[in-house]
This record gives C-alpha cells, structure tokens and sequence, in this order.
C-alpha cells in the first residue's frame, strides 16, 4: 500500500509546495467559516419548518442575509470581561476551540485539489492538494485535536468566575471523560479492517461501489462513532454543557461579541468535521475516479449535518449521569465486542 | 350530593387521571433491559419520523403555523373586549349617549369621569367624557349597564403607549360621522340577544 501510494503521488500528482499549502489553509478557513455561518441559517431554519415556524423571514430574500446581520452584530458588539475572570485564559479559550476544530480540518480532506490557471500572476500554477496536511496517522490527529478542542470550554467555565461557568466546565470534564473511549473504540475496528490510519487508505478502501462501504461491514461500529460524534461536537441528545434551560449557558455565560462568535464557529467546524470523517470511513468517502466523486462526498457531509439538526429538533437531551452511564455501561463495552469479533473474523 | 365535596379545599387533585406509566427500574439489569428495549423499539425513529414529516408538510402544503404579526393578525372575537367604541345612531347620526352616567357609576376601577349639560332643547348631553385606560382592566361592565347601546368594545387591542395613564377622550371613540355606514354593533356584553323581539311585551295600562 505504502509503495503504490508514493508512486502515485510521484508519478500522477505534481509537486505540493509550502505555497499550495498555505492557499489550501486559507480556502479552508474561509470556506468553512463562510459555511459555519450558514449552517446557522440552515439550523434555523430546518428547526423551524420541523416546528411549523417560518424561521428567519425578515433580512433578505428568505432572511438570507440574517447571517450577515448576524455576523455585523458578533463583530461589533462589546468584549466584556468580567472582573474577577482570569483575564488571559478567559481571552484565550475561545481561540483554544477555533483553532483546534480549524487545525483537525487540515488533515481531512476537503475540496479536490486543482491547480490554480496559469494566467493568474504570482500564484499561477500552483497546485493545490485536497488534504492540507496528508499525515499517515489523519484519524488519530484529528480525533486527537478536536478532543484538545474541549479545553477550550474547560478553561472557559473555570475561568470566568461564574457558577453556571463552573457547572459548564463541570459538564465538559464528564461528557469528554465520557465520549473519548467511545470515539477512539468505535473507530479502531474499521481501522484493524483497513490497516492505515490514513484518510485516503479509508477512501481508497471502500472503491468498489456501494457494497464495499465500511457501514455494511462495521454497523455497529458506524452507529457508537455517530453517537460518540453527537458527544463529541456536543449536539442534541448530549448538549450538556450550554443546555439554556439548565445552565444558563454554561461555558459561554459570560462571553460575548467575538469571542462567544468563536466558540460558535469551532462548534460548527467540528460538526463538519464529524460529518466529513463519518462520510469516509464509514460511507464510501469520495470516489477519486469520476467527475461527481466530490459531488457523492458532499451529498454525505451534507446528510450527517442534516442529520444533526433532524436529531436536535426531535430528541430531548439526557443529564450528564446519563451519558457517562451510557458511554462506559452500554457504549464502551458494544465496542469492545465489536472489536473482538472483527479481530476473530480478520484471524480466521 | 354528600358535604364532603364541598368540603374538599384540593380542587385540582380530585379530577386528575392517573397515568399507567410502570414502576421505574430499581436493579441493575431491569435498568439495562429498558435501555435495550427502548433502543430496539425504534421509539427514536418515531420521534425523527414525526419532526421528518412536520417538515414536510410545512414545505410542501405550507402548513406553516407563524404569524407574521405587524403585518398579518389573526382574526379575534367579536366578543372581544378592548378599547372603547362610542356608537352613534344609525338613521340620525346622533350619538347614543344619554348622559345617564350608569357606566361612570358601575366602572371599578373608577376609570370613567363625565360631565353633563342640558342642550338647548333641555335634553341631557355629555359636556366631557374621559376614560383612562391606565386604569381600565376591561371588564366590560360599562358595555353591560349601558342601556342605549352606546358604549361597547371595539376591536382595537394595539395599546401600547408611552406612559401609563392614557385617556381617550368622547371624540376618539365615538364613530366618526362619515363612517357610520360602517359602524358595526357589538356582540359581546351587554348586547341584545338574538330574540329580543320575542321578549319584548306590552307594558300594561294599569296595574
Ligand atoms: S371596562 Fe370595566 S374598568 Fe374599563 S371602563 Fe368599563 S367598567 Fe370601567
Ligand atoms: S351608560 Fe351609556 S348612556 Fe349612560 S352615560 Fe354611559 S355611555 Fe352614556
């Protein structure tokens, strides 16, 4: 695999410098914060129309611009601090989520590489890869950064001298001590069946049509990772840590303006991320030989992000005791069986 | 009919059903089996099916349920009590008010102030007439004691304002001449009932 790897990178691909990198990181910071923004309205409005509403009608044709309003309100609404915060980690825990959820995109593949025309001047000709970062160890990278993500409420809530903070931060601690044995199982099965840790040994796995798809091979472990996912970007059943009803908003009581405007887009990044990493480990990821491969690839995110508004508009949410009896009594040891049988099954 | 039900202060227990929901799992495994239960029931599926479908028909035959409120409204009752109508009436275009000040009297929260003259003819009239609508919680007892059908309820509910007292005058509610085509008689308290004609007897000569 490692061989004909290499030897398709060398022979098919031409050459990725620092500068093709360094457009792909820009592309995907400003795509998938111009698409963070949007899955607000999508949100909005799916919940709305599963509720009977209209949602956002006002701004805009369809209040498609309340985005915009939206984002000219975060941006120039005040920075509040309150007094006995500790002020430098409760102004750098927002940046703590935003980045992770932003560096765990780098090593997922999003968008096709292209090779930008040669008539554009200084940037002609530079060819832009689909991964930002290939690692041969993407899965692990990326669960590993998005699970770093959640210091960012951790600190959040303990710093800002708040108690709804502190339940939030409390939350925080329970639900990742709850998930992150969860993800890390649920996904090693498919892994032991692939061998490679790499996205694109994932995507080059499941080639062979719709049978070969990771889902009917490993459906138990496709359903704990989506419900560990769920967990993970804390969505609806397992928004415990800024549950309005209960904690106020827990983690984010005392932000606002930009910083709480971060929070919100390192949540949706992760959401897309979920989406992207279930779409191709479990449901065929993109088919590299045809044109509409990454039409199929966006079908799916798509679904997976849909599937997140359906859930939260359907599903009341569980207490954090419930989630951590679920993850560690019911979820830990499925997975645990699940990898047994697969081992039995790839021995015999 | 006993004492004892007039005796029973608990007016809300009383008719309350009971709800067959089970005993709560106590042990271990019992908790375990209703988690499975519950997960292969696919009650989950019923919960996304039903949102699924609200969707649906919220796009497809539009049944949306918002009111774009400012701009539509919904239709209220014509029993409904807000502020004040003065009516005129309909052949003469004389006000109905005769001054005879049960309202003012009747009023509880004391929000109804008028003052009366004799016209020149030694009729009575209304010289002043103020209801403030600071204090009026439209009860609608002035609408029920009016015996000229004068004062009614009409169906303007917007109210706001900037302070808390607000009076309207006789001339702010009272039926502007030109629109008394449009005048619409009022169905709520102190209405004629539909067979007020077949109640209406002859008073006696003589008793
Ligand atoms: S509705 Fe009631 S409170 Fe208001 S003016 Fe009439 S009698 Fe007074
Ligand atoms: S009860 Fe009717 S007729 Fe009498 S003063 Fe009031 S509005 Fe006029």
């Amino acid at each position: 695999m490692e061989t004909t790897l290499a030897q398709h990178i060398v022979t098919d691909l031409p050459q990725v410098t620092a500068l093709g990198i360094i457009i792909k990181a820009i592309i995907i910071l400003a795509v998938i914060s111009a698409i963070a923004g949007f899955g607000t309205y999508i949100e909005r409005k799916v919940l709305a129309f599963m509720q009977r509403r209209l949602g956002p009608m006002h701004v805009g044709p369809f209040g498609l611009l309340q985005i915009a309003a939206d984002g000219i309100k975060l941006f120039t609404k005040e920075d509040i601090i309150p007094q006995n915060a500790n002020k430098f980690i409760f102004m750098i825990a927002p940046i703590i989520t935003a980045a992770t959820a932003f560096i765990a995109l780098s090593s997922v593949p999003v968008f096709p590489d292209f090779t930008i025309p040669e008539f554009i001047p200084l940037l002609g000709g530079v060819f832009v890869p689909s991964i930002a970062s290939d690692l041969n160890i993407g899965i692990l990278f990326v669960l590993g950064m998005m699970a770093a993500g959640l210091y960012g409420p951790l600190l959040a809530g303990m710093s800002q001298a708040n108690k709804w903070g502190i339940i939030g931060a409390a939350r925080t601690a329970v639900q990742f001590l709850s998930y992150e044995v969860v993800t890390g199982l649920s996904i090693l099965a498919p892994i032991m069946l692939v061998g490679s840790l790499s996205f694109v040994d994932f995507n080059n796995y499941q080639q062979e049509g719709v049978l070969s798809w990771m889902i009917w091979q490993q459906p138990v472990a496709f359903v704990l990772f989506l419900i560990a996912g769920f967990a993970e970007t804390n969505r609806t059943p397992f928004d415990l840590l800024e549950h309005e009803a209960e904690v106020v908003s827990g983690y984010a009581t005392e932000y606002s303006g930009m910083r709480w405007g971060m929070f919100f887009i390192g949540e949706y990044a992760n959401m897309i991320t979920i989406s992207i990493i279930a779409s191709i480990v479990f449901l065929g990821g993109y088919d590299s030989a045809s044109m509409f491969g990454w039409l199929t690839i966006m079908l799916k995110i798509a679904f997976f992000f849909f599937l997140m508004l359906w859930v939260r508009a359907a599903w009341p949410h569980v207490r954090p005791d419930q989630l951590m009896w679920l993850c560690w009594k019911v979820l830990m040891p499925l997975a645990l069986v699940n990898i047994l049988i697969t081992a039995i099954v790839m021995m015999v | 009919m006993s004492l004892e039900q007039f005796k029973n202060r608990n007016v809300g227990i009383h008719t309350y059903k009971t709800l067959d929901v089970g005993t709560p799992p106590n042990t271990g495994m019992e908790k375990f089996t209703q988690v499975v239960t519950r997960a292969v029931k696919g009650e989950l599926f019923v919960g996304l099916w039903v949102v699924m479908r609200e969707m649906i028909n919220t796009l497809v035959k539009g049944d949306v349920h918002t009111v774009k409120y400012p701009f539509e409204k919904m239709p209220i009752s014509p029993r409904y009590r807000a502020i004040h109508d003065m009516l005129r009436l309909l052949e003469s275009g004389n006000y109905r008010c005769i001054g005879c000040g049960l309202c003012e009297k009747i009023c509880i929260s004391n929000c109804i102030s008028m003052d009366t003259r004799y016209d020149e003819e030694q009729r009575k009239e209304v010289s002043e007439y103020t209801i403030n609508f600071g204090r009026c919680i439209f009860c609608g007892y002035c609408a029920e004691v009016c015996p000229e059908l004068a004062i009614v309820h009409g169906p303007r509910y917007e109210n706001a304002s900037e302070q808390r007292a607000g009076y309207s005058l006789f001339e702010d509610m009272l039926t502007p001449i030109d629109k008394l085509n449009l005048q619409q008689e009022y169905d709520g308290f102190g209405a004629v009932s539909p067979n007020a004609d077949e109640n209406i007897t002859q008073t006696p000569l003589a008793y």
